[in-house]
């Protein structure tokens, strides 16, 4: 963003402009400029975190301010080239605050800003007018007659029919949409009621009527932009936030052709090409090992947790992670064939497949609407019958009507307990996605949970530390250093923790797919699989160990259970939730930690379908189903769930598939998520029976002709104001 | 009642002044984070002297 102004101001020089030279030092200059960095720290929560996120920050060498956003929970990091966000993460980690990388580029967010300012303008001039006209409005209403009466009508109408002109345009913009679309939903009685009562009042006025709804015109407006802003800052808070997580890699391949390796985007790989993936790097596309050995990592793609052996004539699958030596792949299948892509075509039908769910407003609008206009349709009848021809005051009862059916306190209904009980989830670390997100939580009876990498971190840490001898601790400490494998690194970063100094070592190797190998004082020491160092393969996870010819001992790991994870299967099952535990793992693993969590119902070696087969199951029995899972095997499942809920570490796919996003590390949030839930989905029903009253008492004073000016803006405003009131009882 | 020839257009004016104020402070984004700013004001941080 700022390479923009240091390219127009050398530019804006005409001279200059023909010099090369000019042209590479403003190149230059825009580099140096760097530019502004966006992450996203979901923990930030207090002033104090303002204090010490934005002076650490700022005392950063190429930092040159820094602000942090506590509503949107974001840091803004305006630095010089040298600063990376990599940079800025690590600093924020350090002061114990997770980061997130957010793309500042991505045309959306600068679009949601324009959108939201767009719409708190509209906002600002409807209160504004509203106020001036409700001045000159309480002095008609207080006796002013005659010429008086007439000339604040007269202000009234100016001040008004601009106003409705500019603020009330989105209604009008999306009641014509609706139209066009065949469909009749809130926007088109709003609509009809804001132009009918304007109208009719500037009618009013040059006849110089009595009663004039310009009060109420604008006033409707004003509550109805109210309930659209709040509906948007919900979306757009969770949509920054979710969505635009910048994906942490570009999709891009290395091609080896002949001697050179070439970085080429994905997209551009062909059947038969070669592609080498470096220890670390994600598996690009679908193909078989052409050269080299190493183990991937399949725990995003089916939820396993032991890494496979690859070598020659491996066929491997995209989206695996190549942990320990590089690999040589001939492309089997790209693009649109890979299987990647099938997942896609997956999550695709699943969507499909899914009901519409039709809101509660969207239910109330359809009986509400209907209902609204042949009322006002049958008033205007009526009256022209009873008065014999009185089109002028038949229009006004019909007018009246439908403002004092209050359409505003509908469109406040339900924005205003979706923006407190959103506001509540993201103070608990939760970001909603949508409005029916939540009353889908609510309806909630069954939850299915993944295993590796959601009620578990997905890091497998060593469990038996204690059965090696001291000795034995030491050697496995300094083989585990030396692999990037993470059994070895997790085997490492344990042995350190609890203090213990490793063993010398001599040539120390790596033999990718097996282990890692030296001498330590003369005898060969091995840490690998079990085949390679001479072991029978145990049911769990684990390493093994060989000192010499002594026996082979086995270093068992058990994947960490995630904070929370206990409390939260618990107090779903304490409030009568079914708990479901599916896992692509193999049946020892997944069985194990069913146990230690207490859930009976659990499947094995589930394949993504299955998952998803599964859930339709379930759904077709008539039970509602909350899918909680991370990987790129839980997606289809995460779709076709009534709703799903993914953790920030899942994949992009499965975050973007998923309508509500844990911010937090901690799983204990849920089953509190879901009280919250049920308790926002009984304050709009409550919000439904407060408008339904009102209109009961309102509409027969209209009906009649009873209605003034003066208790139309009573009643709409009484009646949005304790909506708005019932919404915050959430807090 | 002459003097409502005055009041109106102050009142108008008044509001005028209002709005133009309220496009002022959303041009310079004074609404981005309502609930920072609630918290910056409590601050300490810059009592003595302004932020640099």
């Amino acid at each position: 963003m700022s390479d923009t102004p240091v390219f127009s101001s050398v530019s804006a020089c005409p001279a200059c402009a023909v010099t090369p030279a000019v042209v590479e030092r403003a190149s230059a200059a825009a580099t140096d400029a760097g530019g502004r960095i966006m992450l996203s720290v979901p923990d930030a929560h207090c002033a104090l975190c303002i204090s010490t996120v934005e002076s650490d920050l700022e005392a950063m060498v190429g930092v040159r301010s820094a602000r942090l956003n506590l509503t949107l929970r974001r840091v803004s990091v305006d630095a010089e080239a040298s600063v990376g966000a990599a940079d800025v993460i690590a600093r924020l980690k350090t002061l114990g605050y997770a980061a997130y990388e957010l793309d500042p580029g991505t045309l959306s967010m600068t679009q949601t800003d324009k959108q939201g300012r767009d719409l708190l303008m509209r906002l600002g001039v409807a209160g504004f007018s509203m106020m001036n006209i409700m001045l000159l409005s309480v002095a008609v209403w207080s006796g002013a007659t005659d010429a008086t009466r007439d000339l604040f009508h007269l202000i009234s109408a100016a001040i008004a029919v601009p106003t409705v002109a500019f603020s009330a345009q989105p209604f009008f913009r999306r009641a014509y949409a609706g139209l066009r679309m065949g469909r009749m939903d809130m926007d088109f009685p709003i609509s009809l009621a804001i132009v009918l009562a304007t109208s009719i009042s500037f009618y009013e006025t040059l006849k110089g009527g009595q009663h004039a709804y310009f009060d109420a015109a604008v006033m409707l407006t004003f509550f109805l932009l109210a309930g659209r802003y709040l509906d948007f800052r919900t979306r757009a808070v969770a949509r920054s936030a979710a969505q635009e997580l910048a994906a942490l890699e570009v999709p891009r391949a290395i091609r080896l052709t002949g001697d050179a390796e070439e970085t080429v985007s994905v997209a551009d790989l062909a059947v038969g090409d070669a592609v080498l993936v470096r220890p670390g790097g994600r598996i690009p596309v679908d193909g078989v090992v052409v050269a080299g050995t190493s183990e991937i990592d399949l725990s995003l793609l089916t939820g396993e947790t032991l890494p496979e052996f690859a070598g020659p004539e491996t066929v491997v699958a995209a989206g695996a992670v190549n942990l320990t030596g590089p690999l040589t792949l001939r492309v089997t299948a790209a693009g649109k064939d890979s299987s990647l892509h099938r997942m896609a075509d997956l999550v695709a039908v699943a969507e499909n497949a899914r009901n519409k769910y039709t809101t509660l407003a969207q239910r109330a609008a359809r009986i509400y609407s209907p209902s609204v206009h042949l009322l006002s349709l049958a008033a205007f009848f009526v009256w022209l019958w009873i008065t014999g021809g009185d089109v002028r005051f038949s229009l006004n009862v019909a007018a009246a009507t439908l403002i004092i059916t209050c359409p505003c306190a509908l469109g406040l209904a339900v924005p205003a307990v979706v923006t407190a009980a959103s506001g509540t989830l993201f103070r608990d670390g939760m970001l909603i996605k949508d409005g029916s997100a939540l009353e889908r939580l609510a309806q909630v009876d069954t939850v299915v949970f993944d295993k590796t990498g959601t009620l578990t971190m997905g890091t497998p840490e060593p469990v038996n530390l204690d059965a090696l001898g001291p000795e034995a601790l030491q050697v496995a400490a300094a083989l585990g250093v030396g692999s990037s494998h993470p059994l070895a690194m997790s085997l490492a970063a344990a042995a350190r923790a609890r203090g213990v100094v490793p063993a010398v070592l001599e040539d120390i190797t790596e033999v990718p797919g097996h282990g890692v190998q030296a001498q330590w004082n003369g005898q060969r020491v091995r840490l690998g699989r079990a085949s390679w160092v001479g072991a029978e393969a145990l049911e769990v996870t684990a390493a093994y160990l060989a000192i010499g010819a002594a026996p082979v001992q086995p270093v068992e790991f058990a994947d960490r259970l995630r904070p929370g994870a206990a409390e939260a299967v618990a107090a779903f099952q304490a409030r009568g939730k079914q708990v479901k535990l599916i896992s692509g793992d193999v049946a020892g693993a997944v069985g194990d930690l069913a146990a230690r969590l207490g859930i009976s119902d659990w499947q094995a070696e589930a394949l993504p379908q299955d998952k998803a087969d599964a859930i339709t199951a379930l759904q077709a029995e008539g039970h509602k189903v909350l899918m909680v899972g991370d990987g790129l095997n839980d997606t289809v499942a995460l779709t076709a769930a009534h709703v799903s809920i993914s953790p920030a570490s899942a994949l992009d796919a499965a975050r973007v598939a998923s309508d509500i996003v844990l911010l937090g590390a901690s799983l204990a949030p849920l089953p509190d998520a879901q009280r919250t839930a049920t308790r926002a989905v009984r304050r709009i029903r409550e919000n439904f029976a407060i408008c339904f009253t009102y209109n009961i008492c309102a509409v027969p004073i209209a009906l009649f002709g009873f209605a003034s000016p003066l208790l139309a803006a009573l009643a709409m405003s009484a009646s949005s104001i304790t909506v708005c009131l019932n919404a915050l009882r959430l807090r | 009642m002459e003097v409502l020839a005055v009041l109106i257009p102050v009142s108008l004016f008044l509001g005028m002044g209002g709005l133009l104020a309220f496009w002022w402070t959303l041009k310079r984004g004074q609404y981005d984070d309502p609930e920072g700013d609630s918290r910056r004001i409590l601050r300490g941080d810059y009592d003595d002297h302004p932020k640099p």
